[in-house]
């Protein structure tokens, strides 16, 4: 099918190093599937694998249901976006857009044309006859995307393509590459260490650790329904609370501390894991309640829309999230912590 | 796959039975071949059919892999199949070849038979089996499939294979020879090759002459350090401070480079030697005893310093441009002064570049052949002794050949300690995304020691110029200082009656030095560069073996590259001495390491994610070698072209051993005037060399230009 990537047990060695242990991945036309880990999680090699820069040491790889495990890049119908953005420095703005075109002979007059299109596209009308040089870096990041996007390529791959711009920028221009790849249509993979930048534009997430995936699923699944505690912790923030399962089956009974707790959660077995407790699922009062456990407040930071704690406490160190209190917590002070059982999620140890 | 390799094998069927076969002497453009298809120029097929049915052995090759195109269904199968019977044509035909000789056979299967030197058609038939090998290898997966990359290193490798190891391998059997062709042995080999009038350190421990070796290394040490360092001051005068006559600089220390070798050492010799103007205006003057001193260590010392000091410029000023000025930024910014930023960052960034210059600057000067030779006097070098060992009363190849060994093994080991000491550090610093900042500075100090070293030189080398000028013009320097334009009339002459006539005697060699300069660099440069771009950007198997091979050629002396052309391309298969070719190919593969070098500079600073960026944007590697990696080698690809065709045109070393009376040298026609003493038309004809090629390399300069990456060139002002 046009636009969709398959990975059938790929794996990729340099040398004595397995860069990729045997993977396999679909993705849907379409989409924007980004691969999310820690740096040397092998997310790049994956997505230099589809890009064709590199070559599976085993296993096949397919783009639009085409076999092209051994077709070097300049024959895949995918374009890439570099970290580097890899504008050529001696083209101005809109031949390095209509480079992809004129090198398949496409006039000079039409190149020229569709380039003007993309370049509008990503908001860069009349920048055209500027050198990439005399461009800011958001600026230099869009001719990227425009030049990767003139070709219409079956999978558009783009490589920590906001890391070289700052914050406030980055929020915006990740808005708009999710806005272009819904408005186009295309299949897109994008590769990130940043977990918020992932959920924001990502249809699908692959998290990957130690060369291979961790887990896959949409934004929601990954958080609502972590499979590990490395999930759980990398996909918005954690608490794990080493907890003993008692009783397992379509409901749960969990024991903590000297306390038991039903949780309204199916589990396949007994014995150790770790109760996930997001920080803004915390709560947090003066008084003591039913289930609450005491801890002090270690750090206290006032964020305008929400304030967070540190807190000690006996399931260990405990970050929480809260709304603004008229009565903030100070560091020192003593709080009851608890939390809704619904909220609670469960991993293996 | 399919398409390349059935391309290769039209055109190879096409020189078996069309093109003639054997070497036609100059009469292939004539196309007289044509019509008299019964005489030598026949094509191969008419041969084979006639009285050297061994022609039939290499079209096997052909017609197999014809059969594997056609018959072979698997691609990984019929590609093997290609692979095998390409080789099999190309072992077969090399091996008729060297079988089969012009004088009688080697093999006693062909005793009696002869053939002439390959021609046209057999170096076509060739390049078509090879070409259907590397097709062949990249259908295998190799280079990433790429039919164009492994062909290039297919055709590299087999021109280096052919005129850089082929001819060498007589250089290596001659050392081993035993006096009277009584065989091969080391009974003889040994003693010679360690005689204390090759290692003797006596120069150095008390009284005495040193060996030939040690001469050479410590020449060799002493014009590396003297080079690195001048043309470091040079570059960093050029591109960090605001010095007023940059470009007056940039002339003068491009002018020794395009000065015919014995030159300098003539107006060394007019200025400083024993009777020289400035020895006796001072010796006058504060009563110095006149001294012979230049004939020796120190006089081709400073001659080595005058005609290297520029090409060390020439590498430095790209290093030092390289360098980001966004890395120095960082390090003011990180409170470093401006010597701390260079000391610490700028400077460690060039070292790849400064070690480049200073191995640059060994090789040159240990093969150099004209200085030495004008200049050395009792000072023995090894390249001036295995020219002597040749032409010498006593021609002794197998001395010659000890030599050159000793001189390779010396340049050898020089690359590698470099290179151990280099380490395999990353520098690239012009990457996809586009840099904009400010080179710092210089310390005061730092550059008013540039100023210091350079300026001096450059004034030196100034007077050394209008010398030469001047001497064209006099009568007869240092009796008779009347202006005459003598010289210039009898060397350049022209008789415009009935038509133009060029009668001066020096119209002849110039007009076949310019030509085979032209037609060797652009060659030079583009067999230089593209193994370069492999070297840098591809990975293949047997890469290092590559490199080696390169690198091999790179650490050949002149000298030695032209007695191996001498005794490997004087027979047949390959018979090319007597030729205008032999003179083109020796300059490709002695120029070509200088463009390999500076190719590997220029590219190690281009980011990869470029060549990667145009490849994903559906470029083939050789779309991006076109448009994305050469317009940013601008500067590498001039000072290449510059390079090779200023070599081609100085050269003396190779060329003195094959030139032939059709195609005489300018350098070899100023040895000639040089041994006869006419030192007037000598300068003469050098001021008319070098205003030549002056204008060649403005006009390559406005043709090729400077890249623009960034706004300006920005300099801190100070």
């Amino acid at each position: 099918m046009k636009g969709s990537v398959r990975f059938e047990n790929v794996t990729k060695r340099f040398g004595a190093v397995t860069a990729l242990k045997p993977l396999s991945l679909d993705i849907r036309p379409g989409t924007l599937v980004t691969l999310l880990g820690p740096s040397g999680c092998g997310k790049t090699t994956t997505l230099r694998l589809i890009a064709g820069l590199e070559s599976a040491s085993e296993g096949r790889i397919l783009i639009g249901g085409q076999d092209v495990t051994h077709l070097s890049a300049t024959y895949r119908k995918v374009s890439m976006v570099f970290q580097s953005y890899a504008l050529f420095p001696h083209m101005s703005v809109i031949e390095n857009v209509a480079y992809g075109l004129t090198v398949q002979r496409i006039s000079k007059a039409q190149a020229h044309a569709r380039a003007e299109v993309a370049l509008e596209t990503v908001g860069l009308k009349g920048f055209g006859a500027r050198l990439p040089s005399e461009l800011s870096g958001g600026q230099q990041q869009r001719v990227a995307v425009a030049r990767a996007i003139v070709l219409e390529p079956e999978v558009l791959l783009l490589d920590e393509p906001l890391s070289n711009l700052d914050a406030k920028l980055r929020r915006h221009v990740r808005e708009e590459i999710r806005e272009i790849q819904q408005r186009l249509g295309l299949t897109a993979v994008y590769v990130t260490h940043d977990q918020e930048e992932a959920m924001a534009v990502s249809d699908r997430i692959i998290v990957m650790k130690n060369s291979e995936i961790a887990q896959e699923g949409t934004p929601f699944d990954l958080y609502d329904r972590p499979a590990s505690s490395f999930i759980a912790d990398f996909i918005g923030d954690a608490n794990l609370i080493d907890v003993e399962v008692i009783a397992a089956g379509d409901s749960t009974e969990v024991a903590y501390l000297d306390r038991r707790l039903a949780l309204p959660l199916a589990s396949a077995a007994t014995g150790p894991a770790k109760m996930v407790l997001r920080p803004h699922h915390v709560q947090l009062s003066r008084e003591p309640g039913r289930q609450t456990v005491a801890a002090a407040v270690s750090y206290a930071a006032w964020l305008g829309n929400s304030v967070q704690y540190t807190l000690d406490s006996p399931l260990g160190t405990i970050f929480a999230i809260t709304a603004p209190q008229a009565q903030t917590l100070r560091i020192g002070d003593t709080a009851h912590l608890g939390f809704d059982p619904a909220d609670i999620r469960l991993v293996p140890a | 796959m399919k398409r390349t390799a059935g391309l290769w094998l039209l055109i190879g069927l096409a020189a078996f039975c069309l093109l003639p076969w054997y070497d036609v002497r100059g009469s292939f453009w004539h196309f007289r071949w044509f019509d008299t298809l019964s005489t030598q120029d026949a094509p191969a097929i008419l041969w084979a059919i006639g009285e050297r049915p061994w022609l039939w052995l290499p079209l096997l090759g052909l017609i197999l892999s014809a059969a594997a195109l056609f018959l072979v269904k698997s691609p990984v199968k019929q590609a093997q199949a290609l692979v095998i019977s390409g080789a099999l044509g190309l072992g077969l035909l090399i091996g008729q070849g060297l079988f089969v000789v012009g004088f009688g056979a080697r093999a006693t299967v062909f005793e009696g038979v002869t053939q002439p030197g390959m021609g046209m058609g057999a170096f076509v038939f060739a390049a078509a089996l090879l070409f259907i090998i590397t097709t062949g290898i990249s259908g295998l997966g190799r280079g990433r499939g790429d039919a164009f990359i492994t062909g290039m290193v297919g055709a590299i490798v087999a021109l280096v294979a052919t005129f850089v190891f082929y001819p060498m391998a007589f250089i290596f059997t001659s050392a081993f020879e035993l006096r009277g062709g009584q065989g091969f042995g080391l009974t003889e080999f040994l003693p010679r090759f360690f005689a204390p009038d090759i290692w003797s350190l006596a120069c150095v421990t008390g009284r005495g002459q040193c060996g030939v070796a040690v001469n050479s290394t410590l020449l060799g040490l002493a014009t590396a350090t003297g080079t690195t360092v001048m043309g470091l001051a040079f570059a960093l005068i050029f591109t960090r401070t605001d010095f007023r006559a940059k470009r007056l600089l940039r002339v003068l220390t491009v002018l020794p480079i395009i000065t015919p070798p014995f030159v300098i050492g003539l107006v060394l010799i007019l200025l400083l030697g024993r009777s020289g103007t400035l020895t006796v205006f001072f010796g006058d003057l504060f009563g110095i005893e006149k001294t012979r001193w230049l004939y020796g260590f120190w006089g081709v010392w400073l001659a080595q310093m005058l005609s290297f000091t520029p090409i060390a410029f020439l590498v430095l000023i790209g290093v030092v441009e390289g360098v980001s000025p966004s890395m120095e930024e960082a390090s003011q910014t990180l409170n470093a002064n401006r010597w701390q930023t260079f000391r610490n960052v700028s400077l460690p960034l060039m070292r790849p570049g400064l070690a480049n210059a200073f191995l640059l600057g060994f090789i040159e000067s240990v093969a150099d052949f004209g200085n030495p030779l004008v200049l050395g006097g009792n000072f023995n070098v090894l390249s001036t002794e295995i020219y002597f060992a040749i032409v010498g009363t006593v021609a002794d190849p197998a001395k010659a050949a000890i030599l050159s060994l000793i001189l390779l093994s010396l340049t050898l080991t020089t690359f590698v300690a470099q290179r151990l000491w280099l380490g395999r550090k990353n520098y690239a610093t012009v990457t996809g995304k586009a840099d904009s900042g400010r080179n710092a500075a210089l310390n005061p100090a730092l550059r008013w020691t540039c100023y210091a070293l350079a300026l001096p030189w450059a004034a030196f080398t100034l007077v050394l110029y209008v010398l030469i000028v001047f001497g064209s013009f006099t009568r007869l320097w240092g009796y008779d200082h009347t202006l005459t334009l003598d010289h210039y009339r009898r060397a350049f002459n022209i008789v415009v009656r009935n038509g133009v006539h060029f009668t001066g005697a020096a119209w002849d060699s110039f007009f076949t030095t310019l030509s085979i300069a032209a037609i060797a660099a652009p060659l030079t440069a583009a067999v230089g560069l593209a193994t370069a771009y492999l070297l840098v950007r591809q990975n293949f198997a047997g890469k290092n073996a590559f490199e080696f091979s390169t690198l091999l050629s790179f650490a050949i002396p002149g000298t030695v590259i032209g007695v191996a052309y001498v005794m490997a391309f004087n027979f047949p298969p390959i018979e090319l001495t007597a030729t205008g070719l032999i003179l083109v190919i020796c300059f490709i593969f002695r120029n070509m390491p200088v463009g390999v070098r500076g190719g590997i500079a220029a590219m190690s600073q281009l980011d990869k994610s470029l060549d990667e960026a145009s490849s994903t944007l559906g470029a083939n590697s050789f779309t991006t070698l076109r448009r994305v990696i050469l317009p940013l080698m601008g500067p590498a690809i001039l000072a290449a072209l510059t390079y090779s065709f200023v070599r081609a045109i100085t050269s003396v070393s190779a060329v003195i051993f094959l030139v032939s009376a059709r195609y005489n040298m300018a350098t070899s026609f100023l040895v000639g005037r040089v041994e006869n003493g006419e030192y007037g038309i000598a300068i003469a004809y050098s001021a008319v060399l070098i205003v030549t090629m002056l204008a060649v390399i403005i006009a390559l300069q406005l043709a090729i230009g400077r890249r623009k990456l960034r706004r300006t060139d920005r300099l801190e002002t100070t």
